[in-house]
């Protein structure tokens, strides 16, 4: 049993932390601010190779497994949650669907271009009547001749308008539930792709959310990942994974909380009760961490993981929303005010508990595999 | 990283596994209930190699390793806390020998702790100094070759039934903390006496007892360190043992989870089981998710004290802190799960509750851990 990170994984660390503090952190409050897409930070990081982290070296990836890319996205997450969820989606949900799912053709094609950064990845799954149900979900795919003509609307799409490709997951059979789905790669600039509804919300503002509405979108059939009535098992198996990133995530924005709440700690009196405040929340964020890189270590070694995910993505996201909050009480005045990074925080942590799977979902998950393999 | 346990740990736990299920289960109500000293489960214990996990090899041990130490109290807790800590114990009351001891005392004091021939205890608290160890009064005066040993102690765990004790006492009162040094006393040649065993809420068949020392001599061969070093041996004791109660605590709360697991799956309630209602499932994968945040944080202390890290006393107070609030909020859900007959005693997990309690107070309460995480934090 060794619970350190091993030396590679810490010098990794190391090289995202400089990016990250160096050019994604001074960004963050005007990112927030004005509602915008962090493209410095997002153009920095595909310089970084940080755009195709799981993406093998032979698709021109960096080739790292599932711990380097927590880490990777909580470093990020610490100096700015908005660019974290970008680089997240694209790496985790709109890429590993190709990496796990692809034909060899399909990987040659597109993972290349992923792990440069030259396109973004989006996931899209979500109706406005299919969230947590994802299984029930509406969009339909229609084989006609060469090419599957796909029709619907999807929401809550991270990356949206960014986005070179989106993973579409759509129903081409008569089954009304899960063995119905087919995923498809649907390139943005296919005609009928739009952009429909963008929405504001209370946190990660510089990160696109909206609609994506295809109206007749051709796609040829090479787009079509997996078998079909296999997009359900796509989509799972890329939430599961997804939900490790999202952990990252919250683990970065909760250790972003601790540390600014510590640096206003001590230039006060000390009080015991902030004291002991502050050692919960710092405690919570360890036991949170290593539950985060065991998932990712049973994922890097090709283990189960599902039951690890959903309960690190459980832990850590509500680690996050607490420990946000508990850092403003004990900013004070200074934290309530608009701009400061205590504020930004519990508004960016309450998203971490609704999507991948709300929280309600996961604990769901978990219950039913409980039952199931005690 | 790594989060597998090696082959050797995985048969000393699969070796444990069964002796608790076959032999210390079936005795835990009863152990509770009369709140007797299970001297059958100590010796079961001795004969199977379970008290050689504290030490090395080379002092007649198999382990030393805190990650096994902390693996075979989890192991036991699941099913009897008491019991647990005939294991936590013999490690708790032999660490300031191995952290402090010379070589000749280690070569001499350890052989009969690791075979189970003796038995071990610490011997730190007194009635005025709990939280604020370093004001403890308990005098030992050097007279030629031995110390003679004055006081009284408070809270001492296996205190009336061990064989080998280590005993914190002041031996230059004006110095303060400084002035403490640490003694090892064996029964046979300096005999204390045990005036009180306390009834407790929980762990009750542990005896805890109170310790008076009245002209016990202890030879100068007895002392560990130099004089005035017996605080810092007490606080190095401490962050190694802080990992074993978090693994206790770990494990009590595991033991009322898997009951009360079953128990939702097996009770009926409104034409079908429990476990059916949401309700429930969600009581249940919180308690899941807490019980692994804990574990991993348990067993990352301990790989920490084998690897003597530097950040070792944060983390084992951490750690400590973590699973022991945990094992309290896991283990009042499952007798809430269980409803009315989780509040009767035909059921384990009021038993399971009362002894997740002392978790939060012992080897440091838990407001002291968050003094001391604070002070690592703050630093």
């Amino acid at each position: 049993m060794d619970l350190e990170l091993a030396p590679q994984h810490e010098a990794f660390r190391a090289s995202v932390r400089e990016i990250a503090q160096g050019v994604v952190e001074p960004l963050a409050a005007d990112v927030d601010r004005r509602h915008r897409f962090p493209e410095e930070a997002v153009v920095a990081a595909a310089e970084a190779g940080l755009m195709g982290v799981l993406i093998p070296r032979d698709y021109g990836g960096a080739g790292l497994d599932a711990l380097a890319f927590t880490l990777c996205i909580e470093e990020l997450a610490q100096a700015c949650a908005s660019t974290a969820v970008i680089i997240d989606v694209h790496t985790s949900v709109g890429s590993e669907p190709i990496l796990l799912f692809g034909g060899e053709e399909q990987k040659r094609k597109w993972l290349p271009r992923l792990a440069s950064g030259e396109l973004l990845g989006a996931f899209a799954l979500t109706e406005p009547a299919a969230g947590s149900d994802a299984a029930s979900l509406k969009a339909s795919a229609r084989r006609v001749g060469g090419d599957y003509v796909l029709n619907g609307t999807k929401v809550f799409i991270t990356n949206i308008g960014r986005a070179g490709l989106y993973i579409v997951f759509a129903r081409t059979g008569p089954d009304e539930r899960a063995a119905g789905i087919s995923a498809f790669i649907v390139p943005a600039d296919s005609p009928g792709l739009r952009v429909g509804q963008l929405f504001r919300k209370m946190g990660l503002k510089g990160s696109p959310t909206g609609e994506l509405v295809l109206e007749d979108v051709k796609v040829p059939v090479a787009n079509l990942l997996a078998a079909e009535g296999h997009g359900f098992t796509v989509a799972m198996r890329a939430l599961d994974a997804g939900r490790i990133g999202i952990s990252g995530q919250a683990l970065g924005i909760a250790q972003a909380a601790v540390d600014q709440a510590r640096a206003v700690l001590a230039e006060k009196p000390r009080q015991q009760g902030d004291d002991f405040a502050l050692v919960d929340m710092a405690t919570r964020v360890e036991s949170a961490r290593l539950l985060a890189y065991h998932a990712a270590w049973l994922c890097s070694a090709g283990r189960p993981f599902t039951r690890p995910a959903s309960m690190a993505k459980l832990h850590c996201t509500d680690t996050a929303m607490d420990v946000a909050i508990d850092a403003l009480q004990l900013a004070g005045e200074e934290g309530i005010i608009a701009g400061s990074p205590f504020e930004r925080h519990l508004r960016d942590a309450k998203a971490l508990q609704i999507y991948e799977g709300s929280n309600q979902v996961q604990r769901h998950v978990i219950a039913r595999d409980l039952l199931k393999y005690g | 990283m790594d989060f597998e346990l090696s082959e050797e740990q995985v048969a000393i736990r699969d070796t444990i596994r069964e002796l608790v299920q076959d032999k210390v289960a079936p005795r835990a109500a009863e152990i509770d209930e009369k709140a007797e000293y299970p001297k059958d489960i100590e010796e079961l214990f001795a004969h199977n190699g379970i008290l050689g996990i504290p030490f090395p090899e080379e002092y007649g041990g198999i382990s030393g390793s805190s990650v096994t130490i902390c693996m075979g109290i989890e192991e036991i807790a699941k099913a009897c806390a008491t019991s647990s800590l005939i294991l936590a114990v013999q490690a708790l009351g032999s660490y300031p020998i191995l952290v402090a001891g010379s070589e000749e005392q280690k070569k001499r004091l350890c052989p009969p702790l690791a075979s189970g021939e003796k038995v071990a205890a610490y011997a730190l608290s007194e009635t005025g100094s709990g939280s604020d160890a370093a004001a403890l009064k308990t005098r030992a005066k050097r007279h030629g070759d031995e110390y003679v040993l004055n006081g009284t102690k408070q809270f001492i765990t296996h205190g009336s039934i061990a064989d080998t004790l280590v005993v914190f006492a002041q031996t230059d009162p004006e110095a303060d903390h400084r002035g403490i040094s640490a003694f090892v006393l064996e029964r046979e040649k300096s005999p204390w006496q045990a005036t009180k065993l306390e009834h407790k809420l929980g762990i009750r068949g542990s005896p805890t007892a109170q310790i008076v020392f009245e002209d016990v001599k202890v030879p100068l061969a007895n002392r560990l360190g130099e004089e005035g070093a017996g605080f810092k041996i007490a606080l190095a004791v401490l962050d190694r043992s802080r990992p074993g109660i978090g693994a206790q605590a770990l494990g009590i709360a595991e033991g009322a989870f898997d009951y009360a697991l079953n128990y939702a799956k097996e009770r009926n309630q409104f034409g079908q089981a429990i476990a059916n209602f949401q309700g429930i499932q969600f009581m249940l994968a919180d308690m899941a998710t807490q019980i692994e945040a804990s574990r991993n944080l348990v067993f990352r202390a301990a790989t920490k004290v084998d690897a003597k890290s530097p950040d070792l006393t944060k983390i084992a107070a951490m750690a400590k802190l973590f699973a022991s609030d945990m094992a309290m909020r896991v283990t009042t859900d499952c007798v809430q799960i269980l409803g009315g007959y989780g509040y009767i005693s035909d059921y384990p997990v009021e038993r399971m509750m009362r002894d997740a309690k002392i978790t939060q107070i012992y080897e440091g309460t838990n407001q002291i851990q968050r003094v001391v995480i604070a002070r690592s934090l703050l630093r």
